[in-house]
């Protein structure tokens, strides 16, 4: 079981977050320009590396705040957690 | 009669024998006895049949790593299958079986087996029991019943289990030379550690060893080092404590048995699961000794020879008078001299040219006679060891040998040499590595804050594993950010030892695919011949050959024959043992119970019960209650002895024809406000939020970003910038969750704030051409007539003297209003607009009623009639999609797959016969005559017996289903039969909605 450093409430177990996948997606500014294909990368298709990952996560059973994380996606160490935006 | 208690010696306490019995015979053992310590005193070899063949076996090992003494320990509820003997503590009463063979031990049936056992080598499922196909359902009885171990118990566990967390910085798994150093260390340098042991007692090997530390005996030394250990207030000491999973980020999971040792439903928490987050590890949980591979080495009496010794040293039981010690390292040079100290007559047979070192010569100087460079190439003997057959061999694995001696014995002690024992070290990721001269696998790179010490480092002297012990102990200090104590290295004595020599499996004097079985793994009757047989069929990858074989599974996972195996497969593919590596560790270490697993997690602590206000109403009134998530809802309110149908009926023409008042109050609610709300809720929602007026409310539907519905419910302009929100009752915490994503992750520069309302305040729906005149009855400060008070609008008012909001909505299609109240108020409300209602016999209707009245107006129930592959489209809701806005989903609802005319819509059913009520989930189908698999071209989401339309009505999604109006197509029924029935609107009620809207 993962423990997760909340950049608001510190380090608790992960029982406490839900995971929101990869980190940086951002809505396109105007869906209706996107092609089909173009749409269909923004909703579906992730890079799902081997190693550094960054990723959100939600202290869901928290305070309920959303934010960042860079993990392994092999050894699960998490280098760092940051409020969104900093 | 304990034929084979030593008259003295052992830590056992002989003022204290103890009755038990074993497959119901009656037996006696000592304080200190485990069970098969006990069966061993009174000369019980024969303890279980092995799982495939239903061979005769014994006890081989005195831990964890026992594969043969699997029993069932207890009765009745608190029965606990599939223990290992030899971790049962002794206590006076005990009541064992063993959990194989039938009729009996001694004559077993399927013993048939071994007979026939060419028929059963590996993969034997796969090849002897699949065809016929149809067949499987005679041979399944026949394996499944025997098969499989212990039987689980009938009834619930009436015993206590509990969970607890801890922290620390120092976790030590193990009490042995190693992890009591390692503790010492850490202890003494302030750390705050936990130790933990499988057994009973801290010392590990010490408590059966002859050597001396400070010139002590050895468990006198761990007696001094426990005593110090648990005057530490920092320092927990946890014995009948196994660390069973090392987890991610130094989480660990520990299974303590309380009061097993004492009895059965004793009182206070039986086991409890320690989930540990440790600053670091010590892992020193010590070595398996192998045993040998050869021909009928599973008779009853082939024991490990540190397994004899542990019986002889600790338990004072000496399991046989004509011992013969095999082996190819120096260790069971021990053994053979506690069994020449216990009375025992002694052969050791060496496979080395040269012997042992020190402890040959010691061996020698008692008189015992060594065979160097021979081997015990077969057993005699069947339901015990009656003899060996023994060859001279020159170390040549491949050579054939020849059978020159026969020795008469009734103990046989093997040691192929030790493994460390790696699992957790495997667990938490790290690798482990062949050790070519040590001629095991030995814990490689770490993954995590972890040291592995002692001899499950390798280290198999005792000077090494108190050195290595300590030199953990201290890094892991350091590493915590302690000053490392300077410990003195107790002084153990060293023996000089000669290098062990690689002996996998023994040449037999016959091919090693004819001659008598040489089992590799006991518990799962793994023979060398089966694995030779998964290598030419064409199995190399460890893995596949572990599931081909169930080489290590089992209760044992492999502790014992395991690396045996990885070596003899090796062998077979012609590669290193390292490049053949081992298979994956993980946990659990031991089996554990699923009371431990469950701990406080069960019965009405499972899960939690939410209960709306007025539940103590419903309950009162006899409602049968709907489970809905965690929410208790009432189902129907039955009068007399009505039945569900009886109660439905009536309640739903109360409802249409005066009133009916029911508990919404689960729904969930969502207070939504900020500057920038509209244009939140724009984005959120497919309608013109920003059109609607305060004191307005609206159907609003949300969408996933792949156009599907994801949820729905009224919202209400309180304010130019607050609304109020409701959702589906499961969907209260995933919206908020949704909307909060939003916020938080894509719009941020959004000033919005969402509160979630649902306990905060109760919903009661009054509903029917009556409603009006209860509220009015029951005293209501504003108008509640259509002119000022219009269909879908909102107000606030004082209800019979409470605030209250007010909501003129409908979920039934009647005239309705929706009370909104603080919840603390609202089973007094509840009761104010029963009485108020009593002229018009209000009846309370509970979610079946609102169901059917729901489904007569096509309204439909997200998750219901709608399951993630639905668009509003599909639904017929256009009307709802805004044209001039974005919103979450709407550019999926333009894909290519969204525009398909095919897709399942949603329509109307009526059964052409006007009385089946097709059961919700049944498959339509318009072909009635097409071979199997038959195409289908939708399924029935929703279905009732309407009694304000006296037939049944039903709610589908088919396959281009709008254009298909009054077409006919059957449901396929469970029987077979097939139901003809007529596609119509799904609106089948006041089809305009005149009724809501007076």
């Amino acid at each position: 079981m993962l423990l997760i450093k909340c950049p608001w409430c510190g380090e608790r177990a992960e029982t406490e977050f839900s995971y929101g996948g990869e980190a940086g997606i951002t809505r396109p500014r105007d869906p209706d320009a996107l092609s089909d294909a173009e749409w269909a990368d923004y909703l579906f298709n992730r890079t799902n590396p081997r190693g550094a990952h960054e990723e959100l996560w939600n202290h869901a059973h928290g305070c309920r705040r959303w934010f960042g994380a860079e993990r392994d996606t092999v050894s699960y160490v998490i280098a760092r957690t940051y409020k969104l935006g900093s | 009669m304990q034929i084979n208690r030593l008259s003295q010696g052992g830590r056992i306490d002989r003022s204290k024998p103890l009755g038990f019995r074993f497959n119901g015979k009656r037996y006696q053992g000592f304080a200190g006895d485990t069970l098969a310590s006990a069966l061993l005193a009174n000369g019980v070899l024969l303890v279980s049949r092995s799982f495939k063949l239903h061979r005769p076996r014994g006890i081989v090992a005195a831990g964890s790593d026992e594969p043969n003494a699997i029993v069932q320990v207890g009765s009745g509820a608190s029965t606990i299958p599939n223990l290992r003997a030899t971790e049962v503590e002794l206590y006076d009463g005990l009541k064992a079986r063993s959990t194989k063979g039938w009729p009996g031990l001694r004559f077993d049936i399927a013993a048939l087996n071994d007979r026939f056992s060419p028929l059963l080598g590996a993969g034997f499922y796969y090849k002897t029991f699949m065809r016929p196909k149809a067949f499987w359902k005679h041979y399944e009885r026949f394996i499944r019943a025997s098969a499989g171990f212990g039987a689980a118990p009938q009834r619930t566990d009436p015993d206590r289990y509990e969970h607890c967390n801890a922290h620390c910085d120092v976790l030590v798994a193990g009490a042995g030379p190693a992890g009591l150093m390692a503790a010492l260390v850490a202890a003494r340098s302030g750390a705050r550690v936990i130790v933990a042991d499988e057994q009973n007692e801290f010392g590990g090997a010490l408590l059966s060893a002859s050597a001396t530390i400070d010139g002590q005996p050895a468990p006198d030394w761990v007696a001094t080092v426990v005593a110090e250990l648990s005057g530490y207030e920092d320092v927990t000491v946890l014995p009948r404590s196994t660390v069973f999973g090392y987890h991610d980020h130094n989480f660990l999971t520990l299974a303590e048995r309380c009061t097993d040792h004492i009895g059965e439903r004793v009182q206070g928490v039986r086991q409890r699961l320690w989930r540990v987050r440790a600053k670091q590890v010590v892992l020193a949980q010590g070595a398996f000794e192998r045993p040998l591979v050869f021909c009928n080495n599973d008779r009853p009496g082939v024991m490990t020879a540190s397994a004899v010794s542990t019986y002889i040293r600790r338990y004072a039981v000496c399991p046989g008078k004509r011992a013969v010690v095999f082996t190819n390292n120096d260790s069971a040079y021990e053994t053979a001299l506690d069994l020449r100290a216990s009375g025992a007559t002694v052969i050791v047979i060496d496979s080395r040219s040269g012997g042992a070192g020190a402890l040959g010569a010691a061996v020698r100087k008692e008189g015992i006679t060594v065979l160097a460079a021979h081997v015990v190439t077969d057993v005699t003997g069947r339901r015990k060891v009656a003899g060996v057959r023994v060859a001279q061999w020159s170390g040549d694995v491949t050579a054939r040998v020849e059978n020159t001696i026969r020795i008469d014995c009734d103990l046989l002690a093997v040691s192929g040499g030790w493994s460390p024992a790696v699992h957790l070290h495997s667990h938490s990721g790290g690798k482990n590595v062949w050790e070519e001269s040590l001629h095991c696998f030995v814990p490689g790179e770490t993954a995590q804050a972890c040291v592995s010490a002692g001899s499950g480092n390798g280290k198999w002297a005792l000077d090494a594993c108190l050195r290595d012990g300590r030199d953990a102990g201290a890094a892991v200090a350091s590493r915590c950010g302690f000053e490392a104590a300077e410990v003195p290295l107790p002084s153990a004595s060293d023996t000089a030892v000669n290098e062990m020599q690689p002996l996998w499996r023994v040449p037999a004097v016959k091919d090693p695919d004819r001659c008598p079985k040489q089992f590799v793994d006991y518990q799962n009757d793994t023979s060398v011949a089966d694995i030779r047989l998964a290598v030419r069929e064409g199995y190399r990858n460890v893995e596949h050959v572990k599931r081909y074989t169930a080489l290590g599974f089992g209760t044992d996972q492999g502790k014992l024959g395991n690396i045996n195996g990885m070596a003899i497969l090796a062998e077979c593919l012609d590669e290193d043992i390292k490049d053949v590596g081992t298979t994956t560790f993980r946990p659990a270490y031991t089996p554990v119970t699923f009371g431990v697993g469950a701990g406080e997690n069960v019965g009405e602590l499972l899960d939690p019960v939410r209960k709306t206000a007025i539940h103590e109403w419903h309950e009162q009134h006899g409602a049968p209650f709907e489970v809905v998530g965690q929410w208790h809802r009432p189902w129907y309110f039955p009068r007399g002895d009505e039945d569900l149908h009886a109660a439905v009926a009536r309640e739903c023409l109360a409802t249409r024809n005066s009133v009916g008042i029911m508990d919404a109050s689960t729904l969930g609610k969502i207070d939504a406000q900020g500057p920038d709300v509209v244009e939140f809720l724009e984005r959120i929602y497919t309608h013109n939020v920003g059109k609607m007026k305060v004191g307005r409310c609206a159907y609003g539907i949300m969408l996933g970003e792949d156009g599907m519905v994801m949820d729905d419910g009224v919202m209400a302009r309180l304010a130019e910038n607050r609304f109020y929100l409701t959702t589906t009752t499961g969907g209260a915490a995933p919206v908020l969750a949704w909307l909060e994503t939003w916020l938080q992750t894509e719009w941020p520069e959004l000033e919005v704030y969402l509160t979630s309302l649902t306990e905060t305040y109760s919903t009661i729906a009054v509903a029917g051409p009556n409603s009006r005149r209860v509220l009015q009855n029951a005293g209501c400060s504003i108008d509640l007539e259509r002119e000022s008070f219009p269909f879908m609008s909102v107000r606030s008012a004082n209800l019979a003297g409470i605030p209250v909001q007010l909501f003129r909505v409908s979920f039934s299609g009647e005239l309705a209003f929706e009370v909104n109240i603080d919840s603390r108020y609202a089973e007094q409300m509840w009761r104010l607009l029963m009485q108020a209602g009593q002229e018009f016999d209000i009846t309370p209707y509970g979610t079946e009623t609102m169901h059917v009245l729901r489904a007569e107006k096509g309204f439909v129930i997200v998750g219901q009639d709608t399951d993630g592959s639905v668009t509003p489209v599909d639904l017929g809701m256009n009307w709802m999609l805004s044209k001039d806005k974005d919103y979450l989903g709407k550019r999926s609802l333009a894909r290519k797959d969204c525009l398909r005319e095919d897709r399942k819509q949603l329509v109307g059913l009526l059964s052409e016969d006007g009385k089946t009520v097709l059961p919700e989930g049944t498959q339509l189908v318009d072909d009635t005559g097409a071979p199997i698999p038959v195409p289908m071209c939708g399924h029935v989401t929703s279905s009732y017996f309407s009694a304000c339309l006296g037939h049944p009505i039903a709610l589908a999604l088919v396959a281009g289903g709008r254009a298909r109006r009054d077409e006919t197509t059957f449901a396929a029924m469970q029987d077979g039969t097939r139901v003809p029935v007529r596609i119509v609107s799904s609106v089948f009620y006041d089809a305009k909605g005149e009724r809501q809207n007076v």
